[in-house]
């Protein structure tokens, strides 16, 4: 089976002085959970921007699934952003109508199941709930869909640790071989062991893509201590 | 609940090395079926795919036998089982008697020392009997 994503030379830049992603060329395959990782500023959102089609690289090209980003990609591809997109006044039924209209792969089954389990009421306002509860709404909607590529933009910064085990379980629960996750953070150690691969990027590029345990192997570190190491001020 | 793993080491070989010990210590009985990749990835709180890669290593020492229809399940050979067992026990009293010697301890020493040990222990808890192989109809009433 061909790679999921393809990224050749991708390069973003902002004006002449600000390349937040520079020449960024990455295959990625199917069934993998795939950290990515780097210190702030060194273009992770940007690249997951325009893995969604938000921005338009300045140079390079990207490929899902053989697919150019557009339309047609972006059926396939749940996106959890870094800030919210949902307004806060509806009710999370009304969110669910929302996404069962706009995305046809999205289960409202699998959602109230997963809002049941953690005594979410369906009828409750968003803004309602405290911001832990809103992430976990909010990762239920992305993970209900039957994605080829779900893209989670810090998922478990800002949440306490009970939550961060809840994102992690049901990202783990919801594995699928086909599927693969990307999830961008900062917070390593939490998320290291639900990691197969991990990207590290700096100053928009691309420094390492390899697999948490070849870190573990070779270093005899963690990748969390790896990362320390390579990003040392 | 999570399992609790280093953090410099491989995951897989932690996850390999930890279901060996379920394995020869009896928690997962000879012939006995092993929970699947996913449901033991969710227990453990890891990757699937490191599940999996854990599972390969065990069976490329032949203490799990897959099964195409049937899932997983540990060898029934039980003389395979008892070897790696010994070669655990092995390996972590060679560390004991290596770090008892660091202590200045001479063999005979340590021997002793636990003689002792063992003795008090026994008198304030009475042994366990051994949960790996239990004889059956010899366990003796308490």
């Amino acid at each position: 089976m061909s790679e999921l994503i393809e990224m050749r030379g991708l390069t973003k830049a902002y004006d002449a002085n600000h390349i937040a992603v520079n020449n960024v060329t990455l295959s990625l395959p199917r069934g993998r959970i795939i950290g990515l990782l780097g210190p702030n500023g060194s273009g992770k959102t940007t690249l997951i921007k325009m893995l969604n089609g938000l921005l338009a690289p300045t140079q390079g090209s990207i490929r899902i699934g053989g697919c150019p980003v557009g339309v047609e990609t972006k059926a396939h591809v749940a996106y959890l952003p870094d800030r919210t997109y949902l307004a806060g006044g509806e009710k999370i039924s009304e969110i669910l109508d929302f996404f069962c209209d706009f995305y046809a792969d999205f289960s409202r089954e699998k959602a109230v199941d997963m809002l049941l389990r953690l005594n979410i009421e369906p009828d409750t306002k968003l803004k309602a709930l405290s911001k832990g509860t809103k992430e976990k709404v909010q990762l239920i909607l992305v993970m209900s869909r039957n994605a080829d590529l779900y893209i989670l933009d810090e998922p478990i910064a800002g949440v306490d640790p009970a939550a961060r085990d809840y994102i992690l379980k049901t990202i783990i629960n919801n594995y699928n071989p086909n599927a693969t996750v990307l999830i961008s953070t900062h917070l390593i150690t939490d998320i290291e062991q639900v990691l197969d691969e991990v990207i590290f990027m700096r100053y928009g590029h691309l420094v390492l893509y390899t697999s948490v345990d070849n870190i573990r192997a070779q270093h005899g570190k963690s990748v969390d201590a790896y990362f320390r190491e390579v990003f040392a001020c | 609940m999570a399992w609790n793993l280093d953090s410099d080491r491989p995951i897989f070989a932690q996850l390999a090395e930890r279901i060996q010990i379920q394995i020869v210590s009896g928690d997962y009985p000879p012939g006995g079926k092993l929970p699947s990749v996913r449901e033991l990835a969710a227990v453990a709180a890891v990757n699937p795919n490191t599940m999996q890669k854990a599972f390969a290593e065990l069976e490329r020492s032949g203490l799990i036998i897959t099964q195409r229809t049937n899932g997983r399940q540990v060898t029934e050979d039980e003389e395979l089982i008892r070897s790696v067992r010994t070669l655990l026990a092995r390996g972590h009293v060679e560390a004991f008697f290596s770090r008892m010697q660091e202590l200045g301890y001479t063999g005979e020493e340590v021997i002793a020392l636990c003689g002792k040990i063992l003795e008090a222990r026994t008198a304030a808890v009475p042994e366990k009997s051994a949960v790996y192989p239990v004889p059956e109809g010899d366990k003796g009433g308490d």
